[in-house]
């Protein structure tokens, strides 16, 4: 399995792969992932140079260690498969394949990520794929897409297409995305993989985004798509464990691993019963508080 | 390769550059403009030429007009004014004609 698979996303930038301006050093703002937009923020007469842009970028600016996804035109265009080979030329880490709706448009995308890799001397299975749900169809064959592939890292909700297809429009408030929010989130930890949400437009309603982020965190996602550096800080925030549930976690960890070599199941950790149905929990929580850089203990 | 016809690539946004390549006569005419010019002229017109040269082009007006670009953008620039002076956009040779 690619070492990148599981790795922390919490937050995963837009940026318009033919901006100079934008490319050059997001970095500074330490998201985890940024994601280089071949499709929607690029003109159709743009396409073309948007490329070589990118594959420079990819080729020539170090980003820190910030993963680098791409997002490709859709498989409707005639242009997501030169996309597809000037990315993986480039090296991109991951690339995003939009309006995903079943496993066979993972299954096209992955077959000529395959040809490329060989054709530009890659390793094969070093680019790993993300999927796009933007639809109806595609919540409801969330599923299949998240078995689809060993590359699939993981599946974004993208609320604009959806809502549009679903006869509705972005509120504010979440209820028009709660189905496929959930759906999406069911399909991804029952295929053991990555789950995140869609972008929240408004900049002038930070509030509003940060109730936003509160709410799809304790709904299990995995992270956000952001539309500005603004907006970094507060999902890390949320998204990262405190010192007090890291100092609970490494509590039950250490009590479970010894409470059950002595044989013994139930028992209380600072006066809440504990068993071993907390241990993925917690163990979670300290790789997620290593991953984020803010553990200093020994497990 | 041939420009055949005139391109233009890029925008005249800051960390930009936008490239514009003509049939030529013969020989490179090159033109730069920068603000940045008596700083960074030479290493500019460096990368174009080095570009150019990976291209196999020879005989073209190219024009420049930087706004603080890095070097990997005023390649991607000069490449994507060339591709589209011969109209290609697909099977692009990246790491050959095309590259770092």
């Amino acid at each position: 399995m690619n070492p990148n698979k599981k790795r922390l996303r919490r937050t995963m930038m837009f940026l318009n792969a033919q901006k100079p301006a934008l490319i050059k050093d997001p970095y500074i703002y330490k998201p985890d992932s940024i994601m280089l937009d071949l499709e929607d923020a690029v003109a159709q007469n743009q396409k073309d140079v948007a490329r070589f842009s990118l594959y420079h970028a990819l080729q020539e600016i170090d980003y820190h260690g910030v993963e680098r996804v791409v997002r490709i035109n859709g498989l409707d265009t005639p242009y997501w498969q030169e996309d597809v080979r000037v990315c993986v030329a480039g090296g991109c880490d991951a690339i995003r394949i939009p309006k995903t709706e079943s496993a066979e448009d993972v299954h096209r995308v992955e077959q000529a990520v395959i040809a490329a890799e060989k054709e530009f001397g890659r390793e094969e299975g070093s680019t790993l794929l993300m999927a796009a749900i933007e639809s109806a169809r595609g919540v409801m064959r969330a599923m299949d897409v998240c078995e689809s592939s060993e590359r699939l890292f993981g599946i974004a909700l993208s609320g604009g297409d959806y809502t549009k297809d679903m006869q509705t429009h972005i509120t504010g408030t979440g209820i028009e995305l709660m189905g496929a929010r959930q759906n999406m989130l069911i399909a991804a930890r029952a295929a053991g993989v990555q789950c995140f949400d869609t972008v929240y437009t408004n900049l002038d309603d930070m509030e509003g985004f940060r109730k936003d982020v509160e709410s799809i965190h304790l709904m299990g996602f995995d992270g956000k798509s952001i539309v500005n550096p603004r907006q970094i800080n507060i999902v890390h925030e949320i998204f990262t464990p405190t010192q007090k549930d890291i100092i609970f976690a490494e509590k039950v960890v250490k009590e479970i691993d010894e409470k059950s070599a002595q044989g013994i199941g139930v028992f209380t950790v600072d006066g809440k019963m504990i068993d071993i149905a907390f241990y993925d929990g917690a163990k979670r929580t300290i790789s997620l508080a290593k991953a984020s850089g803010v553990y200093k203990g020994e497990l | 390769m041939e420009i055949t016809r005139p391109a233009i690539a890029g925008t005249l946004e800051s960390s930009d550059a936008q490239v514009t390549v003509e049939p030529g006569n013969g020989k490179i005419d090159f033109t730069l403009e920068s603000s940045v010019i008596n700083q960074y002229g030479n290493q500019i017109k460096k990368v174009i030429m080095d570009t150019l040269k990976n291209l196999e082009v020879d005989n073209v007006k190219i024009t420049v007009i930087d706004k603080g670009a890095l070097d990997c953008t005023i390649k991607a620039r000069v490449e994507g004014a060339v591709y589209r002076s011969n109209v290609q956009t697909e099977n692009i040779p990246w790491g050959g004609a095309v590259r770092s």
